[in-house]
């Protein structure tokens, strides 16, 4: 056992796919950056809100207000630096603190490929991406080598790999696979797109995409591994991402993960990735090459295969927590983020609070645009821990005002794949009593259909 | 391996072109429900006769507000009043289209506020200084300013004696000529962009996206729906928003006795909003619409179709509102318990119509501009 692992750990691979990776990589994440910026997503995601949602834990985070420009700025900046390999362990660190921190700004905005982001970024601390063409190669700063261990490749192709098998996974229910749900609700509202628009009314194609959708997560990652079906799978990659960026609004994530897939291809065609970049560089007159000593090895700090081995184990085990609370997890959303659940449900709801005084038992209905953005109100609405964070908000906020005795309730709505609309929360229950746990919220009403499934 | 980076460089060729696809919003559509029919119908059969009556009724208004102050008697008060009545009610059948230039000028608003303040406005009056034109007078102006002049200066004797030989006789006279004026000249600003331009652009604006011409009047029918219908002529008055009932906030609180009138105006614009109905009475069939619209999605909920909720939801509501006094002050006052029932009632077609139905045409909510996954 000892020696199997000591064999797959040294094991010896060609250090160019990780030195194109991280070079894609950190231009994408800038590219993100500039784009999130220039949208002026910065002001109405993270300046604009008076109250953020924080995620359970991270209460005490302080809000950076405007000095959030600055967060993404570092972001951008350290991108850069990871792309050309300029001390690249700060940077990639740096990368990972300050896109991480952002996200744990407001969960409100939280989506799978941010998650991705951080735990891709997060992996990458832990590998020596700049011992092959970059700076800090260049300069001799890290341990120069044309090889690597062939673990720190595999991982990021794991990573990967998951991703695309639990995205899979989570689509195994009736409503994707019998319902056709929630593309029958997302795919005719997109009439306009020109070729598609007419197809995409069609009963039978909400069915294909819907199973396509499934059978590609799930078979993609073996495509992509063996090496006959490489190529046809690449091209798969492609089309499926691109016609999900022209179907839906999810920014950069449709080409980060056909720049990411690049990583299963060997270093022959990384090779001549890295010979293109030269060649633009000669043009600039920027290239500068290095006698590589092609005997030795950069293996990265030791430590950071155990880190990866347990970061691994995490990501393999924590999509499945779900199994351990009861009642539907679509309805409760227990165990439902930071596992590749991706664009598996339609959600919308309505949340009126109701502040009560319970001795005088005098009530009144709250305003949420008082309080909240659009945004926020929207995914308040439908995700039972935020409408508890709201409430203890509001009950801070009204007794702060004056108010005594103060209880909030909430009288809610939520409408799941196209179902009628239903009660989400009870609204006996005094959401001021409740305090946010990982035990099951049982102060959620009972969902009064089945989804079968994984 | 030459091969390889040709076959990726064309790859991602095509993936870069593919980029732009989503912003276009001027292509044809091509499913089975007709968008176009639908805009069209809204805009030349409801919207744009909607104006065309409101404008109509302004000019009543404005051609009766001078006979008033040209010589202020009690007939030239009651063909004011009568007339401002009419206006208020043909109102409420456009109240609900806040977008392009309405939107612009925050017309709603600007026409009808409420409560009004007296204060301010007696404070101009008496200062013969006011700018109609700032933020800041917007509570001073409209109908319920209007409602106010008209109504809320004591007896008809004491009003005329105001408008005739009180010592801001003559100010009193410009304050309501000009709120009469202010309104006439939003509503035509409105009004001519419906007809010059306007009408083409929101016809062909069929895009899917947030700036689409559906998405967008369907926002502005909910939110007049949710903020100024059921909050604003029900809600708020009744005490929902406050703990206790304020029934100085009902709509034209001097009148008092067409708080009931306008509100059901108010909700059969909606219905007819909401079915398609035409406005003149050439058009009386029922045209495209949110109804027809949810009725080729097919979205069957439980038993009965998600139209067939909405409407019968609409007709428990007026059958609350039917059991309300006239007079809102005294229905709060005695007994404001109906005023919650038929809140409540108006409240569930909020969330049929904002959670349901949004869902089922795929129509966002307002602008949420950000990323999904």
């Amino acid at each position: 056992m000892h020696t199997n692992y000591h064999t797959y750990i040294t094991k010896q691979t060609s250090a160019t796919p990780l030195a194109v990776f991280r070079i894609l990589f950190g231009f994408m994440m800038l590219v993100s950056i500039i784009r999130f910026w220039s949208l002026g997503w910065i002001d109405t995601l993270y300046i604009e809100p008076s109250f953020s949602f924080s995620y359970y834990g991270f209460y005490w985070l302080p809000n950076p207000g405007q000095f959030v420009y600055l967060l993404f700025f570092i972001c951008g900046v350290s991108a850069i630096f990871v792309a050309i390999g300029y001390r690249y362990r700060v940077a990639i660190l740096l990368f990972f603190l300050s896109f991480t921190y952002i996200e744990l700004l407001d969960k409100t905005t939280y989506l799978n490929h941010y998650y991705f982001i951080s735990c891709l970024s997060f992996l990458l601390i832990f590998l020596p991406a700049n011992c092959y063409y970059s700076l800090d190669a260049l300069r001799g700063r890290c341990e120069v080598s044309k090889n690597i261990s062939a673990w720190t490749i595999n991982s990021i192709k794991l990573l990967l790999c998951i991703v695309y098998l639990y995205a899979g996974l989570a689509k195994l229910n009736s409503d994707w696979l019998v319902s056709a749900m929630p593309l029958k609700i997302w795919l005719p509202s997109k009439y306009d797109i020109p070729l598609l628009g007419d197809l995409l009314q069609q009963n039978w194609i909400h069915y294909a995409f819907s199973w396509g959708g499934a059978l590609y997560d799930l078979s993609i990652p073996f495509l992509l591994l063996w090496k006959p079906s490489r190529s046809f799978a690449f091209v798969l990659v492609v089309v499926f991402h691109v016609l999900t960026r022209i179907l839906f609004p999810i920014g950069m994530f449709p080409y980060i993960m056909i720049i990411s897939t690049l990583i299963f291809f060997d270093a022959t065609l990384h090779g001549r990735i890295l010979k293109f970049f030269s060649l633009i560089l000669k043009k600039l007159q920027l290239y500068r090459s290095i006698n590589i000593n092609t005997t030795t090895n950069a293996n990265g700090f030791k430590i950071a295969s155990y880190v990866v081995g347990v970061f691994m184990i995490v990501q393999l085990l924590l999509p499945w927590r779900y199994i351990m609370y009861p009642k539907e997890l679509f309805w409760t959303e227990q165990g439902y983020r930071f596992s590749w659940r991706v664009m598996l449900m339609e959600k919308a709801g309505y949340a009126q609070f109701i502040v009560k005084n319970t001795k005088t038992g005098s009530q009144f209905a709250v305003d949420n645009s008082d309080f909240l953005t659009t945004f926020q109100e929207k995914q308040m609405s439908t995700q039972p821990d935020f409408i508890l964070e709201y409430a203890h908000y509001l009950g801070n906020y009204y007794r702060s005002k004056g108010h005594q005795n103060v209880a909030v309730h909430v009288e809610s709505f939520v409408a799941l794949n196209g179902r009628l609309s239903q009660p989400f929360i009870n609204p006996e229950i005094n959401l001021l009593e409740v305090e946010d746990t990982f035990t099951h919220k049982n102060w959620i009403l009972e969902f009064n259909d089945t989804i079968e499934g994984i | 391996m030459k091969k390889n980076i040709t076959f990726i460089l064309i790859i991602l060729l095509a993936f870069v072109s593919a980029c732009g696809v989503d912003d276009t919003s001027d292509i044809q559509p091509t499913d089975s429900y007709d968008r176009s029919a639908l805009l069209v119908n809204w805009a030349d059969n409801i919207i744009i006769p909607g104006y065309a009556n409101f404008s109509q009724k302004l000019t009543a208004l404005e051609v009766a507000s001078e006979d008033f102050t040209q010589s202020p008697s009690a007939i030239s008060l009651d063909g004011i009043r009568n007339s401002w009545l009419d206006a208020n009610i043909a109102f409420q059948k456009i109240s609900m289209f806040e977008i392009g230039r309405a939107q612009t000028l925050n017309y709603r608003n600007r026409l009808n506020v409420y409560p009004t303040n007296s204060q301010e406005i007696e404070g101009y009056i008496s200062a013969n200084s006011w700018n109609l034109e700032l933020p800041s007078t917007i509570d001073a102006q409209g109908f319920s300013a209007l409602d106010y002049l008209l109504y809320g200066l004591g007896t008809d004797q004491e009003l005329l004696e105001k408008f005739t030989t009180g010592p801001n006789a003559s100010s009193y006279k410009m304050y309501l000529l000009d709120l009469v004026t202010t309104m006439q000249n939003l509503t035509s600003e409105v009004f001519s962009d419906w007809n010059n331009g306007y009408r083409a652009s929101y016809i062909t604006n069929i895009s899917s996206s947030a700036s689409g011409s559906v998405d967008q009047t369907v926002n502005a029918f909910l939110f007049y729906y949710e903020k100024a219908l059921r909050a604003g002529k029900v809600g708020i008055p009744a005490g929902v928003f406050s703990g206790s009932p304020l029934p100085q906030n009902v709509e034209s609180y001097y009148n008092q006795t067409v708080s009931k009138l306008l509100l059901t105006q108010a909700l059969n614009a909606t219905v007819d909003f909401f079915n398609g109905k035409g406005f003149s009475s050439e058009y009386q069939s029922n045209g495209f619409s949110l109804n027809s619209y949810l009725e080729a999605l097919g979205s069957e909920k439980n038993d009965a179709s998600l139209e067939t909720l909405i409407n019968n939801q609409f007709q428990v509501a007026f059958s609350k509102i039917e059991l309300l006094n006239d007079n809102f002050i005294q229905q709060i006052t005695n007994d404001n318990t109906k005023m919650l029932e038929a809140y409540d009632e108006l409240q569930r077609n909020v969330i049929l119509m904002k959670v349901d139905m949004l869902q089922a045409l795929s129509i966002d909510v307002n602008y949420v501009d950000a990323d999904g996954d």
